[in-house]
Order: C-alpha cells, then structure tokens, then sequence
C-alpha cells in the first residue's frame, strides 16, 4: 500500500453551468479512516463517484492506488475497480439474487475459482459482517441495517485496499447506525483496509473517523483530527460539528434575494 | 420574429434530441454485438451467460406464449369472417386459406407476437432495468468492473431475439389454425382442404423472411427497452415514464421497420 492512497490533484466537477467541485485538492493516506462531511449538495457523493472512476473530472487528476484513473478507459479501469469495495447508501445489492450471490457475484466474475471455493469465502465474507445465517434470503426480506451489511460483505468479496462508504449511516436508527460504525472500525482494524467515508452523520462521523474533512460549496475549508474538528474556531465548522441553526450556513440561505424572486420583473415597477 | 424562431428552434430541437436517441441506442447495440461473443464463448463469461440466458429466454419467451397464441388465433379467425363474404361473392371462398396464410407468415405472426411481446417482455425489462438504475444497482455494477452491458443487456437481448424468432413460428402455426378453425365450422372448408391449400400457397421464403423480420424485432424490442431503462431519471415517476415510452417507441419502431423491410422484399422480389 502506498503512503498515499488516493489523491484528489485540482478535481473540478461541473454539471452543466453548476460547478459542484471547485479544484479540490485532498490526500487519502494509506490505512486510515478519513470522513469526507458536508451539507446536502456540497459535492461530497460527486467527489465518491470521481473517486471510484464512475463520473470524470472536467479538469485535474484523480491518482489512486498509483494510477492516474480519471484518464482510463472503462475496460482499462476495471483492474482499479477490482481492488476496490464500494458501500452504496441503499446497500444496492442485486434484488433478484439471494446475499450469497450478491456476495458470490464479484468472485464468480473476476476469479476463475471453484464454487465449492466461493462458497466458502461468501460464508467467511458473511461471517464477517454477521450475517451467515441470512445467506439465503432475497434482499427484500432484509432489514435496512442488514442490506447494508451485506452490501459491505460483498464489497469486500475480493478483499479490496479501499473501501468506500456511501452514507453507511442514513436511514438507520441510532443502535443499527452505532452497530455499522463498529463494523467500520473493527474491518479497519482487522483488514488494514483504507476507507473513505462519506456521511453527514455527525455522531457516526466522530465515532470512526481518523481523520476529516468539510466540503462546503464544492471546495474544502477544512482537514483535521476529531478533537480538532471539535474543537475548531471556524463559525462554519462549529455550525456544522453541533448542528447549530445559527451560523454561516443559515446566513447564506437568508440573504438570498428573497424579495426578487418573489417579485421578478415586477419588483423593479414597484 | 418568434413565431418563425419559434417553431424552427422547436424543430432543430426535436432533430438533436432525435439523433441523440438513435446514436445512443446504436451505440448500445454495437457495444451489445461485441460483447456477445465474449459473454457467451469466455471462459467465465458461458458459465454465467449461458445460466442467464436461460432464465431471460423462459420469462420472455415461454411466459408470452399462452397470451399470443390467444391473439393470434383470434386474429387468423377474425380474419376468415371478415374475407368470407367478400370472397363468397366471387365464387373464391377456398381461397381464405392462402389469404390468411400469406398473411400470417409474411406479416401478422411475426408482427402480432412483437406487439404483444412489447408489452409483455419490453415494458418489463425497462421496469426491472430502470428499477435497478434507481437502486444505485447498475452504479454498483460499474464499481465492481462488471459491465452492465455484458451482464443485463446481452441476455436480455441474446434471448428476446431467439425467442421473437421461436415465437413468431408459433404464431404463424396459431393464427392459421384460426382461420382453419373458422373455416371449417363457420364456412364449410374441411381441415384437410385448408391445410392443402396453405401448404400449396406458402412459399420457403415468405416463412424465412418472416423469420427474418422477428429476429430484427426481437433485438429492436429488446435494444429499445434495456436503453430506456438504462437512462432512467427521476425515480420511480422516471421509471413509469421509461416504460411508457418503451412499449408506444417500440410499436412505432416495429411499425416503421416493417414498412421498410417489405418495401426492400418487395423490390427484391422476395
């Protein structure tokens, strides 16, 4: 594993005329457990997609486990996508296979291993996210907490370097959200595994986090430790660390222009 | 000014997004091409595809044949009634059988089982992919380097093509035993008469051009539907909207090749 994991060199991502990410630059060291946090459209999901090669950047470079991925090809990325596991928000799994196959699924189509073998490590695989019992059951029978934990088994099929999370928190209730957050340090611990979290959870956040980062507006404003990010003297940091309903952010959302809005072209006659 | 703007813009509108759409799907069935060879002769690829395949083949396949059968019978029968009295007056009542006959191999059972296998095969596998987009499960299959196009769209299209083919033998032998069945009860034209008459009158060719013509269907049907599906925005409206567009975009499709298929058998002598 590389000193640094995954580096973000200048990355601006537009949609159209809207510009989600602004040249950011960030470095994901190996072995550690960074939190990418930040508000609803602040670029965080965007900058996860560019990072695991789904989407590109307009401009700058994504270099990742020593490969400069936001120039591949698809087919040139997949050994890239191979080394990696991707936790998605919904869990995603395959909803017409059982856990096993989902789990069976990236083995079967990227190793030339004996099914009787596969078994095997999809039962290790379950083991570990603790849910061997539940191998036979369709998606559809599993709770919230539990698609996500499979998710993660399958993510880590084929024992990825890094291992990205999607929101690992959202929707679940705080016992199933404090159980995955466990299961994030524990595979941390025991895989050795670089994960990058992306979540606007803050309990869960603090909880698993080596390191953290605040993406506001497309840009990052800040990097630390969870003791600096508590903390921190930035107004927007400590809005958003404690949930406060006064701060930057809720500043910026009343000094739109309300009134032209409203008014539009009518607002000038009056 | 904006009335002669207008109406050009609108147009040079609906041309873009018009061409957008036939390169988007030709580029699907083109990357769909190349990776049929590997999905089904690749080491890993057969064990996979070959088990897929199968399971796609019987749900959109063997379920539609009970459905079209009905159509198609109905359709050689209504078919008999309605030429019977206009043929009686011309002494030609016997000639019924080569009427429905020519009919069903060369244009109605081919065209009929594509119909209704659109609404059948088409409008759910753009249900069940546009589902899966919204789901984060195609994401999901991008990060894991399995090219969703090898693993849904390939045996979605692989199967509905054999099956369209197999169908719409079955719908040629149907809706003539319809109009055999009206005939012999309704018209007084014994079964073997009818069977004679068709087999006189039926040609190698129109069989074999019939069987052309639904093997293209088979891959529009499917091309059309694993795109649309595949290009699913805005959630579960979205997917409802695809679906929708599928089974009208897909009966004018059908439609408007078949037109230009039995203009070119036309000049071809065929």
């Amino acid at each position: 594993m590389p000193d640094t994991a995954i580096q973000v060199i200048d990355v601006t991502k537009r949609f159209g005329t809207q510009t989600v990410l602004d040249a950011v630059r960030l470095d994901v060291v190996g072995g550690e457990t960074l939190v990418v946090m930040g508000g609803s459209g602040s670029g965080k999901s965007t900058l996860l997609r560019l990072m695991i090669g789904n989407i590109r950047p307009d401009s700058g470079e994504i270099v990742a486990l020593g490969q400069n991925i936001s120039t591949k090809t698809v087919a040139e990325l997949a050994a890239y996508r191979k080394s990696i596991g991707v936790l998605f928000q919904s869990g995603a799994l395959f909803n017409s296979m059982t856990v096993a196959d989902n789990v069976a699924l990236p083995l079967r189509e990227h190793s030339d291993l004996p099914e009787e073998t596969i078994e095997i490590i999809v039962k290790i695989k379950l083991e570990l996210v603790g849910l061997r019992q539940h191998a036979d059951k369709m998606p559809a029978q599993l709770s919230g907490g539990m698609k996500k934990r499979a998710g993660l088994a399958r993510a880590l099929a084929l024992d990825p370097k890094i291992l990205f999370y999607d929101e690992p928190s959202a929707g679940l209730d705080p016992v199933t959200s404090a159980e995955i957050d466990e299961l994030i340090i524990d595979l941390n611990e025991k895989l050795g595994v670089t994960s990058v979290v992306v979540t606007h959870e803050m309990d869960s956040a603090f909880r698993i986090a080596d390191r953290m980062v605040l993406l506001d507006r497309g840009k990052f404003i800040v990097s630390g430790t969870p003791d600096e990010m508590r903390n921190s003297s930035d107004a927007l940091v400590r809005q958003f660390v404690n949930g406060l309903t006064e701060g930057p952010l809720t500043q910026r959302r009343k000094e739109g222009h309300y009134e032209d809005d409203l008014l539009g072209e009518l607002g000038g006659k009056l | 000014m904006h009335l002669i703007t207008g109406p050009i813009t609108a147009l040079g509108r609906f041309f873009l997004w018009w061409l957008e759409f036939l390169g988007g799907l030709g580029y699907l069935l083109r990357d769909t091409a190349v990776a049929i060879k590997a999905s089904l002769f690749s080491t890993r690829g057969r064990r996979l595809g070959w088990q897929n395949l199968w399971a796609q083949m019987v749900r959109v396949g063997v379920r539609s044949i009970p459905i079209i059968s009905l159509v198609v019978f109905c359709i050689g029968a209504i078919l008999a009634f309605q030429m019977a009295p206009i043929l009686k007056d011309y002494g030609a009542l016997a000639q019924v059988a080569d009427i429905i006959g020519i009919a069903m191999f060369r244009e109605l059972g081919p065209l009929v089982a594509a119909i209704v296998l659109t609404g059948f095969a088409g409008a759910s596998i753009t249900a069940e992919i546009g589902s899966m987009v919204v789901s984060e499960e195609i994401e999901a299959l991008e990060a894991g380097a399995i090219p969703p196009i090898r693993f849904l769209v390939v045996p979605r299209v692989l199967a509905t093509t054999v099956m369209m083919v197999s169908l719409a033998v079955i719908a040629d032998i149907v809706g003539t035993a319809g109009g055999m069945f009206v005939s012999r009860f309704f018209l007084g034209i014994g079964f073997l008469q009818y069977a004679e008459r068709t087999f006189s009158i039926i040609k190698l060719q129109d069989f074999l051009t019939g069987l052309l013509k639904a093997g293209v269907f088979g891959s529009l049907i499917s091309g059309l539907a694993c795109y649309l599906g595949l290009n699913v925005t805005g959630g579960a409206e979205g997917v409802g909207n695809a679906t929708t567009k599928t089974v009208v975009y897909t009966i004018v499709a059908l439609i408007t090749v078949d037109l230009m298929f039995t203009a070119v058998f036309y000049y071809l002598g065929l």
